[in-house]
């Protein structure tokens, strides 16, 4: 009853969400009706909305014009899957202890992993250059995963500790009276129960490192065999001209694949959220 | 498994430590050590060539440069606009997918793309929408009337600024407008029904109940994405470079062009470690000044 609107609100919600998605969507939109068109009709002034000349060329040539595009699209999403996979090994344990133990110095400790948030990768780009030719590691997946991963384990640590607070502390505790060890507990116990968390806190971590691969890959890797999509779909920018109709075709396909992941998993992204990673 | 360990171990502090201290060493390899490592370079000339210790010259050129004291201006105003924009229409984005209508779950799919996508494959789109003689938003004024010919939007200082932060607010919103709605949804359906009950407005009920409930959220999501804006760097990397004349050259754009386009690591690490200290600064400024109007103003 409460939540009845009137016509007029109505009207009223579905153009602003009208709105919303069309400052949402336009860059998508225009990728995709660029994509559509022959090069020398992009290169004409004045701008025309519309063209007799559509057709989907662009999505065959653009593996010609740039061979490797396969690999850069498998690459994006496989570094991704590797940071994440690292990064939760990382944050799974560290989460739970910082929801279930008391100790001393754990707010503090709390706040220095937090703090690492202020230092995105850029600001440590020339030691950790250092660091990743002394590993010898550079022009390698590793170069990318590494650093990728640990800018993102302060952030998930905070998401997946605030979820496993939210589970009742009795479940563990008859764990412990029926003899359970603490390795176990948290293994048999607290990970099944934690499952949406964990899906929250590993979605948005996939998110984040598939969605900042670019500054890494063009700065600690210079082979093209490792390059993902945001670095390698520059290779349509030529010396003379850019393949804009294949750059946009290829950025679209490229995408498509976390797009369909994501369809997927997005009713469990917001509401685990919901289910209480980020109430307080 | 337990009952096999030493005794120390069963000890509940020792054992939260031995859960953290993967993590821990891990941040420390690749976040606390280049650190220190950037702390030291400030002090010295290093370049692709050597280094040597030069005390606080690097620090004194950046103080006496007015080039540099506009470049924290322009920074800090960066970082004041966007998150603002970012943060009204994230509330008005989260608030617009909450409403119970048909298709909610359609539109909420449709808001994330930008979220999900590489940053730099949504900077190409913008890239393409800005461009003067073929984009498309020059082509839409034109058709209108309202500009004669093409207007290149990256060619000018203060379209080319505005420009990146429309880009940036895309990029930013959408994550926004998600963890805003999932913290709407955790409000408790009590509290409005008693309010309704009570006949108090729609505006009304959003203004005392909503924006209340939801302020801790509001509030650490606004600093994250602060201390997020102040270091994006991808975004204006890829639409102007830091130009048209450095008028959208950020910190972060400038350390990176000092220090890894041009070499001088040195001076590079001194802009990264005034990045760290500012940062630093605004970040403990925020959280006392909020902790302050929280008392003068009652709990939240």
């Amino acid at each position: 009853m409460m939540d009845r609107y009137s016509l007029l609100e109505k009207i009223g919600l579905y153009i602003a969400i009208g709105i919303f998605l069309i400052f949402i969507l336009l860059p998508f939109f225009e990728m995709f009706m660029t994509s559509l068109r022959p090069l020398d009709h992009l290169r004409s002034a004045p701008y025309k909305f519309w063209s007799d000349e559509f057709s989907f060329d662009a999505y065959s040539s653009m593996w010609v014009t740039v061979p490797k595009l396969g690999r850069y699209i498998f690459n994006g999403v496989f570094i991704a899957g590797a940071v994440t996979v690292l990064a939760m090994i990382f944050i799974i344990p560290a989460a739970y202890a910082f929801a279930r133990f008391e100790f001393r110095g754990k707010a503090l400790t709390l706040s220095l992993f937090l703090a690492v948030n202020m230092f995105a990768g850029a600001v440590l780009l020339i030691p950790l250059y250092r660091v990743l030719r002394t590993l010898g590691l550079l022009n390698t997946y590793f170069a990318m995963i590494i650093p990728g991963a640990a800018f993102l384990v302060p952030m998930g640590i905070w998401l997946l500790k605030s979820y496993l607070e939210k589970i009742p502390k009795e479940l563990e505790e008859a764990a412990y009276v029926d003899g359970a060890s603490k390795m176990y507990t948290l293994r048999r116990v607290m990970l099944p129960l934690a499952g949406p968390g964990l899906v929250v806190v590993g979605v948005s971590v996939f998110i984040g490192a598939y969605a900042q691969q670019y500054l890494f890959a063009i700065t600690f890797n210079q082979n093209s065999d490792y390059m993902p999509l945001p670095a390698g779909v520059f290779e349509f920018i030529g010396y003379q001209d850019v393949v804009w109709n294949e750059m946009m075709a290829a950025s679209l396909v490229g995408v498509l694949p976390v797009m369909l992941i994501f369809l997927f998993m997005q009713r469990f992204l917001i509401a685990g959220l919901t289910a209480g990673a980020i109430k307080e | 498994m337990g009952k096999s360990l030493p005794k120390a171990l069963s000890s509940k502090s020792t054992f939260a430590w031995l859960l953290i201290a993967p993590a821990a060493a891990y941040l420390c390899l690749i976040v606390v050590w280049p650190l220190l490592e950037t702390i030291r370079l400030s002090f010295t000339d290093a370049n692709i060539g050597g280094e040597s210790y030069v005390g606080t010259a690097n620090y004194e050129k950046l103080a006496n440069s007015k080039k540099f004291a506009a470049t924290i201006g322009r920074t800090f105003y960066w970082m004041f606009i966007s998150v603002s924009l970012k943060m009204v229409l994230g509330l008005l984005g989260a608030s617009l997918l909450n409403a119970k209508i048909p298709g909610r779950a359609a539109f909420r799919v449709l808001v994330m793309p930008p979220w999900i996508i590489p940053i730099a494959i949504g900077c190409l789109g913008w890239l393409w929408l800005y461009n003067g003689q073929f984009g498309l938003i020059s082509g839409a004024l034109q058709y209108v009337g309202i500009t004669d010919g093409p207007f290149e939007f990256l060619a000018y200082k203060q379209s080319a600024f505005y420009s990146a932060i429309v880009t940036d607010v895309w990029v930013g919103t959408p994550m926004v407008a998600i963890f805003f709605l999932a913290a709407l949804q955790g409000v408790s359906t009590d509290l409005y029904e008693a309010a309704y009950v009570d006949g108090a407005s729609r505006w009304y009920r959003f203004r005392r109940i909503t924006l209340p409930q939801i302020f801790p959220v509001i509030v650490s999501m606004a600093l994250l994405s602060a201390i997020w804006t102040f270091n994006s760097f991808e975004i204006v990397w890829i639409l102007t470079e830091g130009g048209p004349r450095s008028a959208t050259t950020t910190l972060i754009i400038d350390t990176y062009k000092t220090a890894i386009a041009s070499f001088k690591f040195g001076p590079g690490a001194a802009r990264a470690v005034v990045i760290v200290v500012l940062l630093s600064i605004f970040a403990i400024v925020y959280m006392v000044v909020l902790k302050k109007l929280e008392k003068r103003f009652g709990s939240k």
